[in-house]
């Protein structure tokens, strides 16, 4: 079909992106979270950090690093990691 | 004299800012779909959920035509008030310094809260007195003002801080007590507390009337 030669869908990555709240700032979330556990009887649970998970598939993933800063994460207060897996 | 109010899908607090701006001068609703600002003097970005504040609050908007309008309207000096939502756009627009996190007792909060005017030398606070105390209500989920600390010292020496909240009101556990903070320049002002929603007696208090008198008092360009 014309027009669909340039991204053949099995020439594309799939890609996560996990984004965090960074260290040094208050994470209302999981300290909500820490909380609430040892009320159910989950004890010894420190460090509860709440973020999400973006899955996306792009066709050069030279440019997640850059998507991140832009849009994904906002830097200023979200600290973010990349994995890659090759279909 | 005429204010421009912008409108994005989500937006709901546009009418009650349109309101406060028309008890001191013109004003109409900007879309924000178009680039055409319309010859106003002054810009609201109002409260709301701009875009069903998907990602994060603000994310989305400032990425709309009628941002990169705004954007370099103020990069020309002209005046923009962003308030609640529309703190949080100008924020991730990077017209204004720090972000707002989800509040530290992670509760929507609707109250009313006194704010002290910190400097009353901008074009937002030109009618009231330094240390003045203003009635504004607040009403959000995201209004933790957060800036590293080095950036929050800036602020303070150079006057960016002019609203925060009084001792023992911060409702959110803003940074430093932080209500409103503008640009280095001065002419783009961010706050969380609604100013809009405190222009008539009939809701208990009109001192949010200053801020648009004080807009509505500076010389159109």
């Amino acid at each position: 079909m014309p027009g669909c030669a340039a991204a053949a869908p099995d020439s594309r990555v799939r890609a996560r992106v996990l984004i965090r709240p960074k260290q040094g700032i208050l994470d209302a979330q999981g300290q909500t979270v820490e909380r609430a556990l040892p009320a159910l009887g989950f004890e010894g649970v420190s460090n509860v950090r709440i973020g999400r998970l973006i899955e996306l598939e792009v066709e050069d993933p030279a440019r997640i690093r850059e998507m991140c800063e832009r849009l994904l994460a906002n830097p200023l207060i979200e600290d973010y990691e990349v994995s890659l897996e090759e279909r | 004299m005429k204010f421009g109010v912008v409108r994005f899908p989500g937006s709901c607090d546009e009418h009650d800012a349109l309101l406060a701006c028309r008890r001191f001068a013109d004003a109409e609703l900007l879309w924000h779909g178009e680039r055409d600002l319309k010859g106003v003097d002054a810009v609201v970005i109002p409260g709301g959920f701009s875009y069903g504040d998907y990602l994060r609050v603000g994310a989305i908007a400032r990425f709309s035509p009628v941002m990169e309008a705004v954007g370099e309207w103020a990069a020309a000096g002209g005046p923009v008030l962003g308030i609640c939502n529309g703190f949080q756009v100008l924020c991730e627009a990077g017209l204004l310094p720090g972000a707002l996190l989800v509040n530290a007792e992670l509760r929507f909060l609707c109250r009313q809260v006194d704010v002290e005017v910190v400097n009353a030398e901008t074009p937002f606070t030109s009618t009231c007195d330094p240390g003045e105390r203003l009635s504004v209500p607040v009403k959000h989920t995201t209004g933790r003002y957060f800036a590293p600390e080095l950036e929050l010292d800036e602020l303070e020496r150079s006057g960016q801080v002019v609203l925060r909240y009084l001792p023992g009101q911060n409702p959110n556990g803003s940074r430093r007590d932080i209500a409103g903070v503008t640009n280095r320049a001065g002419n783009v002002l961010g706050l969380m507390p609604h100013p809009e929603h405190a222009v008539d007696a009939l809701t208990g208090s009109t001192d949010g009337a200053r801020i648009f008198e004080s807009l509505a008092s500076l010389t159109p360009a």
